[in-house]
């Protein structure tokens, strides 16, 4: 089960998605290169966090049109699972592998703080782990990462349960007070409709080895390497 | 040579938390009856040509590719001389 971890220049969360797949999973794990055509024989791509291209012109905007996101979207589209974690979910984005926009925060501060989510959707190869309506804690840390789609876009996901993370408060309860950046609806994460390919703006893997003090993101990350198990076999 | 002066805004209806933190600057100033204040880009692209429906549709795929972002962004454009 060999997962990559897709680097561009700017990237700066990569080093810690590998560590969760090389030490935490304990599972191969290889770094792919912007550049890159051919992406070898992963099973799962990681895109990280950090600020791709300087986050020249928008956050995403330039890093969309690299070379490995091709082979990223040929990937997607034959069923692989991709993740995009904060600039990797404004990537995804604007590659339009997922609906929507990311804009910046509502209040313009760039917001780094310990963030609680609900988990909307456990039916999923990222969230099987968890429980629908659980509160899970995971870092934020953006400048835009406050979602937004056309309202009709918005009905239709969540009517086919694309939201899988929603801001809340330590108890659960979504409103506008607990919404950090002003999302749409208090969307922290969503799936495409497919299900295959994930966008979200907390970090699980800066809250999967329990030395850090969370742990709740690791369930991302197990949930997709469980999936994987199931089908392509144990030993593969 | 041709320039090609392209304005990116976000589309209207859009929230542009800039826009309104620029407003609040110019009103804590003392500037009054200000509607509405919207930031968006621009960007000069010197263009290898004279010829000026080459550059309209060339800077159209620019925007279409990579300048603008259709969800959230609307463009615009004129072409100069350089």
């Amino acid at each position: 089960m060999n997962w990559g971890v897709l680097l561009f220049p700017g990237s700066n969360c990569a080093e810690d998605c590998f560590h969760v797949i090389d030490k935490v999973l304990g599972k191969p794990v290889t770094y792919l290169w912007h550049k890159d055509t051919d992406l070898g024989d992963v099973n799962a791509i990681i895109i990280p966090g950090g600020f791709s291209y300087g986050d020249h012109l928008r956050p995403g905007a330039i890093a969309h049109l690299s070379p490995a996101m091709t082979a990223v979207k040929e990937f997607a589209d034959k069923g692989g699972l991709v993740i995009g974690i904060c600039n990797g979910f404004q990537i995804l984005t604007e590659a339009r592998m997922l609906p929507g926009s990311l804009l910046q925060n509502k209040g313009i501060k760039f917001l780094c703080q310990d963030q609680t989510l609900r988990v909307e959707n456990a039916e999923t190869a990222f969230t099987s782990e968890y429980e629908t309506g659980a509160v899970v804690g995971f870092p934020i840390a953006h400048n835009e990462g406050n979602y937004y789609a056309k309202p009709k876009t918005i009905a239709e996901m969540e009517k086919n349960g694309q939201i899988l993370f929603r801001y809340c408060n330590a108890e659960g309860e979504v409103s506008d007070a607990t919404n950090p950046n002003g999302s749409i609806n208090s969307i922290a994460g969503i799936i495409n409709r497919t299900g295959n390919v994930v966008g979200m703006m907390p970090h699980p893997e800066r809250s999967s080895d329990a030395v850090l003090g969370l742990s709740d993101g690791k369930g991302v990350f197990i949930s997709m390497l469980k999936y994987l198990e199931e089908k392509h076999g144990l030993d593969h | 040579m041709l320039k090609a002066i392209v304005t990116v805004m976000l589309k209207k209806g859009i929230f542009d938390p800039q826009g309104r933190a620029v407003q609040n600057g110019l009103e804590s100033i003392g500037f009054e009856g200000i509607g509405s204040v919207r930031v968006g880009k621009q960007i000069e692209i010197v263009l290898d040509t004279q010829d000026q429906a080459n550059a309209e549709a060339s800077v159209h795929k620019m925007c279409d590719k990579m300048l603008a972002n259709p969800v959230v962004e609307s463009y615009s454009f004129e072409i100069v001389e350089a």
